[in-house]
């Protein structure tokens, strides 16, 4: 993305909304119980945090806030708290995915509620740290300013 | 070990994925346990195959509740003897081929930094191939299938020059099949209101005059043909093979294509009934005649192709061509050839894309043209294999290939369709005519190198698999008897005619 | 006529957003709007599903304390609406994968234009 200066406004005021949005997004995450929100939307939106700092006050700048080498570990960690919150639910005696078996303390309805959040949280770091991937490779070959 | 039991019909999926994950983490520890451990779940899923086999042939279908929800409010994992039976023909030849697919990669991918994402991406695939096999509700089966598919285009992508161009033709077509799979569901699912397709099969009797019923039946079909390469929707097909790895061919020419067919017998066989799908519109005489055009079509552009790897894609469209033949035959002759065919085609078009990886990685190049006696006296067990390869899909006992043509040539005759008979037995011809080319230039034709060829043959990771599968074609021929009346006769009874 | 043209306006939107998007895919030579025509016919079959979750005087499937949960008529249908979710995730994906290939194909051939590129394929003697 090329730098001009009077995008100083712009870059400022990026930055500072960055983290309000980072907020509200895991606010959408884990409120998808109670309302429209839940995994894919919340981590879109951590994702559009991130990538609205990379546009607009450039990419260098932007590494310093979410380097480009944690997109798809991230990604790859999110997967794997999905898979291990199912998996642990096998371990302990339940079908995959079956909550209620997990190891946590409180009725079942309580435990599955539970389940499902580990699961959202797990999404929403998946598709956060996968976006941001997606948008680091298209942009990895461009001429730099 | 009861946990083992319990848990059969999801371990493959469960196991696959998080592997597909955790390879290039692994991998940063050391860059070999990315292939070792590619082959360990490979290993343990054909396994779970063997296991899941024998559980439902002891027990009966078994179903698995996913998240402990039955069904129809939950998702469920259904393993019935067709499940079984595709499940272990899909993880026993991808075991082969990833066992095989070490000395390619390194040759063919020449960036080191792209072998590690090699595995984790095929182990990607072959869970959502697994996916697809075990799944029993239809919109975890798109899902499943996307993830297929997109692996497939990555795997694809990396190969020649030219692999990006044809990897995104597949991605566009391919694409558009699943979406037309997506159509159709939603078709099916606004008339019906569920997913699960035990539950869709038990409702349809109530709506089945509906038009928007035979339409969502109709788009499913288009979508999974388009998948499998049914002719005239094949043409993503001969770039696709070509282009890509060698690796990467063996993995998804025998696999790839017959997923779309196991979806398209459970839609029209298991869940649909020959009857209620042919009541608005003849669909398998449709495919019938499709399939037979793609066998004609397939057979005789793959006599004038120059190089091996595209002679063996034009030949998968003509055999996709079978089972859609036997798919139109509608009965129950029809349906175990075209079963039959999804196994021995699976192991054959397995074995052919090994040797033309063999001749790739040892000569440099898989041009027929260039081929003659000193590649022979070179790579005597690979041209063998060959050999061996060749007769099968000819079709000549007790070569595997046989049976499934005899099937599909008893079927025929049972409904009186003197020409699917004609189709069956004409390109059996055409296919030795193009084999038999290559053969004669292997076996018969001089060479200027004379009697001494320099080199040795492919090393055993890539001989063993080759061989393996060889001596597979022989036993599955002879032994055929015993597979279709222990698997196969169970999958005809239960489908509906 | 009319009851069919007006009555199922919803789904003759639908139509005419696939046929939109099978044009782009199908008439146009540049591969970039051959992606995003793939992207509206995604698109419609998204709109489709979510056309059938609706239901006469139903609000949205969040429990309101005032209509009780008794009652499902009231709200309209939630499954098709995460369907769909997953379904635009999986669109997303094939995106990110097809912008992946065309950047090779970029870099390799130089051109994103379809009949550019065939030439340029022709004249690329590769061993396949």
């Amino acid at each position: 993305m090329m730098r001009r200066d009077d995008d100083v406004i712009i870059g400022l005021v990026a930055r500072t909304a960055s983290p309000f949005i980072m907020i509200f997004a895991l606010y959408v995450i884990f409120h998808g119980h109670y309302s429209p929100g839940g995994g894919f939307q919340g981590g879109t939106m951590l994702a559009a945090a991130l990538i609205l700092v990379r546009l607009a006050a450039g990419d260098d700048l932007a590494q310093l806030q979410f380097p480009r080498a944690w997109g798809t570990p991230l990604g790859s960690a999110g997967v794997l708290i999905y898979w291990g919150t199912g998996f642990v639910a096998m371990l302990c005696g339940g079908n995959f995915l079956d909550y209620a078996f997990l190891p946590l303390a409180g009725a079942a309805p309580h435990r599955r509620n539970l389940g499902i959040l580990f699961i959202e949280v797990g999404v929403g770091l998946a598709v956060c740290g996968i976006l941001t991937a997606i948008y680091d490779d298209l942009l990895e070959g461009r001429p730099r300013d | 070990m009861t946990w083992i039991w319990n848990n059969s019909p999801a371990l493959p999926v469960v196991l696959l994925l998080p592997t597909a994950i955790a390879i290039p983490l692994f991998a940063l520890i050391d860059r070999r346990l990315a292939r070792a451990l590619a082959l360990a779940v490979s290993l343990t899923t054909a396994g779970l195959g063997v296991l899941n086999l024998a559980k439902v042939l002891a027990y009966g279908p078994v179903h698995y509740h996913l998240g402990g929800w039955p069904p129809p409010i939950g998702i469920e994992y259904v393993l019935d003897e067709l499940s079984a039976f595709v499940l272990l023909v899909i993880n026993t030849i991808a075991f082969l081929v990833l066992v095989h697919a070490k000395t390619p990669v390194e040759r063919e991918l020449p960036d080191a930094g792209k072998h590690v994402p090699y595995y984790a991406v095929a182990v990607l695939m072959l869970c959502g191939f697994n996916g697809i096999v075990v799944t029993g509700d239809f919109f975890n089966l798109y899902v499943w299938l996307e993830i297929a598919s997109l692996s497939l285009y990555g795997l694809i992508a990396v190969g020649a020059r030219k692999a990006p161009v044809a990897a995104f033709r597949y991605l566009i077509l391919g694409t558009i099949g699943a979406c037309f799979y997506l159509l159709g569901l939603g078709f099916l699912f606004t008339m019906t209101g569920t997913l699960n397709m035990a539950d869709l099969k038990a409702i349809l009797p109530a709506v089945a005059q509906e038009p928007a019923v035979a339409v969502g039946l109709g788009l499913i079909a288009a979508g999974m043909g388009l998948k499998m390469a049914l002719f005239p929707l094949h043409g993503w097909l001969p770039d696709s093979y070509t282009y890509a790895p060698s690796a990467s061919s063996a993995l998804i020419a025998p696999l790839g294509t017959k997923v779309g067919a196991y979806v398209l017998v459970r839609v029209l066989f298991f869940i649909f009934g020959v009857g209620a799908a042919t009541r608005a519109f003849p669909l398998t005489t449709l495919i019938g005649w499709l399939g037979a055009a793609g066998i004609l079509y397939g057979s005789i552009l793959a006599m004038a192709q120059r190089e091996l790897k595209r002679m063996l894609a034009y030949s998968s469209i003509a055999q996709v061509g079978y089972i859609g033949l036997g798919i139109g035959l509608a009965n129950p002759l029809g349906l175990i050839g075209a079963v039959l065919h999804v196994m021995n085609h699976a192991a054959m078009k397995a074995l052919l894309f090994l040797v033309a990886g063999n001749f790739r990685t040892v000569l440099g190049h898989s041009d027929i043209g260039r081929f003659d006696g000193s590649v022979r006296r070179r790579m005597p067990w690979t041209t063998a294999a060959f050999a061996v390869g060749a007769l099968s899909m000819i079709g000549i006992p007790p070569l595997a290939g046989f049976f499934s043509k005899w099937y599909l040539a008893l079927g025929a005759v049972a409904r009186g369709q003197w020409i699917f008979l004609a189709v069956v037995l004409v390109s059996s011809l055409l296919n030795a005519v193009y084999f038999f080319r290559v053969i004669e230039r292997l076996y018969l034709a001089k060479s200027e190198a004379g009697e001494n060829a320099p080199g040795t043959d492919a090393p055993p990771s890539m001989l063993v698999p080759v061989l393996v599968l060889a001596a597979a074609l022989v036993g599955l021929g002879l032994f055929n008897a015993v597979i279709v009346n222990g698997v196969l006769e169970r999958i005809v009874n239960a489908a509906l005619f | 006529m009319t009851d069919v043209l007006l009555g199922h306006y919803g789904y003759w939107f639908v139509f005419v957003l696939m046929v939109l998007g099978f044009y782009g895919m199908v008439v146009k030579r540049n591969l970039v709007k051959k992606l995003i025509g793939m992207n509206i016919f995604q698109v419609a079959i998204i709109m489709f599903y979510l056309s059938s979750a609706v239901k006469w005087t139903a609000t949205i499937p969040i429990a309101d304390p005032a209509l009780g949960t008794a009652d499902t008529a009231l709200y309209i249908s939630p499954l098709q609406h995460c369907l769909m979710l997953t379904a635009i995730v999986v669109g997303v994906a094939t995106s990110g994968v097809a912008y992946a290939l065309l950047i090779t194909i970029y870099k390799r051939y130089g051109t994103l234009h379809e009949d550019e590129l065939l030439e340029r394929m022709k004249n690329d003697l590769d061993l396949e």
